[in-house]
């Protein structure tokens, strides 16, 4: 028999570690357009303790360790490039903490966002966190592990940023703490302590974040999402320019996409406008629409969609079904808002150039110092040449980002290099460094942000 | 080798295993797959099942039992159905039954599977005990065997032979004879009703069942039928239909509703009791029905109703569903759906977990005793609620 | 080719010019109204054209039967005078064109009920009121084949409407109906007021859907208890193409036992539910649109009504939260119907 696959049993319970085809299977494909990575094996952790042991294991046995949350990332970045075991840390779902007064909560990093969501909906209504737009299956862990960023961005920023501690499970395998948690006082600072957090936007590949304080913020009871349209895509800087001065949103969206034929062309943005009371909303409204955007309204180039719409919390997205072909993957990246016009125009290209209708979204991260630019392209899961369209158009637009001063979010291998082609080489090698300095055997997530020079 | 036959291939592609079949109604957390919550592992999941019986019925996969104890781990219960937001959601479990068709085809099947499958077709029902023993249940009732009264009464297998719902027949029975309902059973002459069967995935036995079923029904002239599990009920609503087997069909609870707004129920004594509901899959997410048993409930005095946090549409299956009752694929854990179910109804602080189901009956009741929650809570059916 | 059918000469000699002296929005004396009016009919710029808030009631002021309010859509066109920003218009344009396939045509025997572009609300036509009817456009994939397209008409777009209502009529005349009963008072209008008016010919009978459920309730009397409910009717702007058919609010109600509330803002009086308003280019539109339904929406309450009842989905969809608010219940005019005869509403 197997000797990890029984040390593995040994750790997480017969009923939770597998080397059967039908795990490796499921484990060796992300939803996205990445070829099938199989693992050795699978196995579901229960606690931190448990995740020692098996990175313990993985060390003396040489045998590479991936991370593995909702698997939602897309972009293959939870498939076992080389692999080893896949850990996935859905059992990990507790909710440990949380301090109202203080605003945290603290959380197993297997945690689903959509647990926490109706957590905090059932028992602290005035209570939010930022919630990504993925399936509410995304774990907090994983969002964080790639700087995600959900529906507070444009007031408070990335979801990673939004971090009060940490506790990691090491690639040599001791348990460590960051922020003020690790000096016994309560976890609700990263902060001021020396920065040595060097696990977010790693992909976990420098180590396995167990458990998370995140910040929580003020959830108003009337929330209600209201849109603006212009045709010119040109004018979507300066209008996000002015509503963020303006600030009365909670999340900027703006976003066009060629089906249905209404939207093509036509720019959106979406305001979340959330208040307490009708007066706090109107008075929002009333800075906003009767304010910033009047001037548009009146000159005929931007007009008022549609307003009060209901949130959904969470977010349900039937993308992957726009080809009634199961599948659809995006490029991210981190753009300034001056790009907006330039990466629709030239995402459109590159959709139509592959036949695939195009879908462009940027959500303003900040008082619009930055943008989550996305460019999604469907494909049908049945049909290898819509999936190679889609690989094809996801690889041009990583280089487009790079084109267009961006940075690529969430990058796949294909996208990593391409950025780390162009790292100032010290930093390149100070990444490289800290990777060999933390994971001396390079079992965590090997493939990823691996510096080879 | 690829399945061409497999029914589903023109949509089984469009899964994109997004999970949000994993959560109940209120998103409350990602276990309310069953099978999923009981394992916890990609592969148990909805998506996860749709993609391996994919790869399987593709030729990517080979047939292994694990293969097919993942597909007969889904219990049918259709939260995902429930849940999913794409188009073809309504066919999900028809894909999961569809490759059990196959796997029976090429009799590639789970030992329990292959054993349940073969009682019904020696016995008339999962437990292999013999046909005669069928009306033991009835034994010392004024229950009498069907000769044209207005109903028939049909107990199903669960309700004649296991002896904990057979306390639940013996129930319904006593309550129907209270209210002076005109109904009969079929005592040795009564098979399966074939629901599970179909779940199963195995059409030619399910049809040998539902044919015989309806001969014997027509030719008693049974017009209109009360039955005890909402499995039959199901059954008897969706599947008899198609063989051209049309009768009047009703839940239990929907008749007990029914008598008590009547007031032809009405000195029931008065129960001083917290209760709260576990909805059963085939009456509530399968035929929508989420108010009967709660009427029913709620007119009783003294009970106060209190609900657990996934309820209706968003019920946690006790894992029964699909054979599973028998198979036992989910059992054997703390994560096996009915435990998890027992502690959440414990939860509620009540004192009663009241079922519709002979199956959630035996189920949640073995559940509550492993948790050790026996000296707080008991499992009673409705049936027995009334009748106490 | 589709002209619209306006004589000049009827308002020359018109001596009241109702259609602008009443207008509820604009303030105009009778003697500016008479200098704009032929403004507008010369195709000269008019600060009507500029300030109408396109609520369709001119065409019910109108005494003699012309049409004032088509002719002011058609004279915004031809100068530009659009009432809206134009990303909406380029939107709103887009949002008719149907791209989902091909819709399944069967034919009706009977008469049919005509969702338009409201499949989404087939729920509403359940139960014995609408039995014996055939739905037409229940899937809304394919509904914006059936789509009047009169809304166009808050958006300056005359010609869109002539573009593609010809195709709509013979997709509807394709099932072969002799009768139909519109779901929506827009569908209804468009088939007995803006076809004839533009030349359009319509090959079925349309029947407005108030007059068929008065006249299915009346069938249906027996079952009917009376509601006992103080209501109010919230008037849809495509009503005023249809103001014969008005009469029929109230009978319904007195046939079902809903009292309907005397208030200001009723009848020929009705305000408009600033759904379009909000949008429209105008300095102020939005805070206009607002403080006309907080009006509308006081006057209500004032009257004490319980009850607010919708015809438009579109008006439902603007006011109804806002009604709710206030307590009192919004309900299509349809639902109230069945619960008076018992039946359980959507
Ligand atoms: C329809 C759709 C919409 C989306 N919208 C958004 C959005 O609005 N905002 C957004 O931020 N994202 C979005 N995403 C992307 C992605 O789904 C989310 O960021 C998600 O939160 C990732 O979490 P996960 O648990 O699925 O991570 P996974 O994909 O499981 O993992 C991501 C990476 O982190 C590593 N990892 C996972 N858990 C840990 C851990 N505990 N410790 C260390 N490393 C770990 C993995 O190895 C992998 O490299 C979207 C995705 C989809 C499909
Ligand atoms: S069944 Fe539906 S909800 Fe579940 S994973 Fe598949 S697509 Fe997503
Ligand atoms: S029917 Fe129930 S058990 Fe089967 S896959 Fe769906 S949710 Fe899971």
């Amino acid at each position: 028999m197997d000797a990890v696959y029984q040390a593995l049993v040994k750790i997480v319970g017969e009923d939770y570690a597998s080397n059967r085809p039908e795990e490796l299977f499921t484990y060796s494909k992300d939803l996205g357009t990445s070829e099938p990575k199989f693992p050795d094996y699978v196995a579901a952790p229960k606690t931190a303790e448990e995740v020692q042991k098996i990175i313990l294991l993985a060390n003396k046995k040489k045998v590479p360790v991936v991370p593995l949350g909702g698997g939602m990332s897309l972009a293959g970045l939870a498939l076992p490039l080389q692999g080893g075991i896949a850990l996935d840390l859905k059992r990990m779902d507790q909710i440990i903490e949380l301090n109202e007064k203080a605003r945290y909560v603290v959380v197993e990093a297997g945690i689903s966002n959509g647990k926490l969501t109706a957590y905090l909906h059932k028992h602290y209504p005035h209570l939010m966190h930022s919630e990504p737009g993925a399936p509410p299956a995304a774990t907090i862990g994983g969002n964080i592990a790639i700087h995600g960023q959900g529906d507070m961005a444009h007031p408070y920023g990335f979801n990673s940023d939004m971090v009060n501690g940490m506790e990691v499970v090491l690639p040599t395998g001791e348990i460590c703490k960051f922020g003020s948690c690790s000096i016994g006082s309560g976890w609700y600072t990263l902060h001021p302590l020396p920065d040595i957090g060097l696990f977010l936007g790693w992909n976990g590949s420098t180590g396995i974040i167990t458990k998370i304080s995140l910040r929580l913020f003020p959830c108003k009871k009337i929330r209600e999402m209201d849109l603006f349209v212009v045709e010119d895509e040109g004018l979507i800087p300066d209008l996000l320019y002015e509503l963020t001065h303006v600030g009365m949103a909670e999340d900027l969206i703006a976003f066009t996409s060629a089906i249905p034929p209404f939207m093509d062309g036509v720019h959106h943005i979406s305001m979340n406008i959330t208040g307490d009371t009708e007066e706090e909303m109107e008075f929002k409204r009333h800075l906003l629409l009767d304010g910033k955007l009047a001037r548009y309204i009146q000159d005929g180039t931007g007009g008022i969609g549609a307003v009060s719409q209901d949130i959904q919390r969470p977010q349900i997205s039937k993308s992957a079904d726009w080809k009634k072909g199961g599948g659809f993957e995006y490029v991210g990246s981190i753009m300034p808002v001056t790009a907006y016009p330039e990466c629709y125009r030239r995402g459109a290209e590159i959709s139509t150039r592959h036949n695939i209708p195009y879908t462009v979204l940027g959500r303003v991260i900040g008082s619009a110092h930055a943008m989550m630019f996305s460019w999604s392209y469907a494909f049908n899961r049945a049909d290898p040449e819509t999936v190679r369209h889609a690989r094809e158009a996801l690889h041009e637009t990583d280089s487009l980002v790079l084109e267009l001063g961006g940075t690529i979010w969430k990058p796949a291998v294909f996208g990593q290099k391409l950025m780390m082609d162009r790292m100032d080489s010290n930093t390149l090698q100070m990444m490289k460094k800290v990777k060999n300095l933390l994971d001396p055997n390079g079992i965590m997530n090997p493939g990823n942000w691996e510096v080879n020079e | 080798m690829t399945r061409t036959a497999y029914k589903y291939n023109d949509i089984i592609h469009r899964c994109f295993r997004c999970g949000y079949c994993k959560f109940p109604t209120n998103w409350d957390d990602v276990n309310n797959c069953p099978a999923y919550a009981r394992f916890r592992l990609e592969s148990y999941s909805a998506g996860g099942r749709l993609w391996l019986i994919r790869a399987w019925v593709n030729g990517e996969l080979e047939w292994t039992e694990h293969l097919a104890k993942i597909v007969y781990a889904c219990a049918a219960c259709k939260n995902c159905v429930e849940k999913c937001p794409l188009s073809f959601s309504d066919e999900i479990v028809n894909m999961v039954i569809a490759a059990k068709n196959e796997m029976v085809e090429l009799g590639l099947l789970p030992a329990p599977v292959k054993s349940f499958l073969k009682n019904i077709q020696l016995h008339g029902n999962p437990y292999g005990i013999s046909a005669k023993k069928r009306s033991q249940w009835m034994e010392g009732t004024r229950v009498e065997t069907y000769s044209n009264q207005e109903f028939l009464y049909y107990v199903g297998c669960e309700g004649s032979y296991d002896t904990r719902a057979q306390q639940a027949a013996r129930a319904l029975g006593e309550l129907l004879l209270k209210a002076g309902v005109s109904f009969g059973v079929l005592g040795k002459k009564e098979i399966t009703d074939g629901n599970e069967v179909g779940m199963m995935g195995e059409d030619g036995l399910l049809e040998w069942v539902v044919e015989k079923n309806i001969k014997q029904f027509k030719e008693l002239g049974v017009k209109k039928i009360i039955t005890l599990s909402p499995h039959s009920y199901n059954a008897f609503k969706s599947i008899y239909p198609k063989f051209d087997g049309k009768f009047e069909v009703f839940h239990y609870t929907q008749i007990l509703s029914d008598l008590m707004k009547k007031r032809k129920l009405s000195d029931l004594k008065e129960i001083q009791k917290k209760v709260t509901f576990h909805d059963p899959c085939f009456l509530g997410r399968w035929n929508k029905d989420y108010d009967s048993p709660r009427n029913v409930l709620k007119s009783l005095k003294g009970i106060t109703l209190v609900e657990m946090e996934r309820n209706k549409k968003g019920a946690l299956c006790c894992g029964g569903g699909g054979g599973n009752f028998y198979t036992d694929i989910l059992g054997g854990s703390e994560d096996s759906p009915a435990r998890i179910r027992a502690r959440e109804a414990a939860d509620t602080g009540a004192e009663i977990l009241a079922v519709a189901c002979p199956n959630c009956l035996t189920m949640l009741e073995d559940a509550v005793k492993a948790e050790r929650l026996d000296d707080k809570l008991i499992v009673q059916d409705i049936s027995e609620i009334l009748a106490i | 080719m589709f002209q619209l059918k306006f004589d000049e000469t009827k308002c020359f000699a018109c001596e009241t010019n109702d259609c602008l002296t009443k207008c509820q929005y604009l303030k105009i004396d009778p003697d500016t109204a008479k200098i704009e009016i032929k403004k507008i009919i010369n195709k000269k710029d008019s600060f009507v054209l500029h300030e109408c808030v396109t609520c369709y009631a001119c065409e019910e002021y109108c005494p003699t039967g012309n049409h004032p309010f088509y002719l002011i859509v058609q004279r915004q066109e031809e100068l530009n005078i659009l009432p809206l920003p134009d990303p909406l218009i380029k939107r709103g344009i887009r949002i008719g064109i149907p791209f989902r396939g091909e819709p399944d045509i069967q034919e009706i025997k009977g008469p049919a009920l005509n969702l338009g572009v409201f499949s989404s609300l087939a729920t509403l036509t359940r139960g014995k009121l609408f039995e014996g009817l055939t739905l037409m456009s229940a899937d809304s994939r394919k509904m914006f084949h059936y789509f009047c397209q009169l809304m166009y008409l808050h958006f300056g777009r005359i010609s869109v409407i002539n573009e593609r209502l010809e195709k709509i009529i013979e997709t509807i005349a394709a099932h072969k109906v002799k009768e139909v009963v519109h779901f929506h008072d827009e569908c209804y209008g468009t088939y007995t007021s803006y076809a004839p008016a533009f030349g359009f010919a319509v090959p079925f009978k349309s029947i407005h859907l108030f007059e068929y459920l008065y006249n299915r309730l009346k069938e249906l009397k027996s079952e009917i208890k009376p509601l006992n409910f103080k209501v109010a009717y919230q008037r849809p702007c495509s009503s005023r193409l249809s103001s014969d058919k008005y009469q029929f609010v109230d009978k319904i109600f007195d046939l079902i036992g809903a009292e309907h509330v005397k208030r200001e803002y009723v009848g020929e009086n009705a305000l408009c539910c600033g759904g379009t308003i909000l949008g429209q280019k105008k300095k102020g539109s939005r805070q206009f649109s607002l403080d006309l339904q907080k009006k509308n929406i006081d006057d209500m309450q004032r009257a004490g009504a319980q009850i607010c009842v919708f015809n438009c989905p579109a008006c439902m969809q603007t006011i109804g939260k806002p009604v709710a608010k206030k307590g009192m219940m919004p309900v299509f005019m349809s639902d109230l119907c069945r619960l008076a005869i018992g039946e359980k509403t959507s």
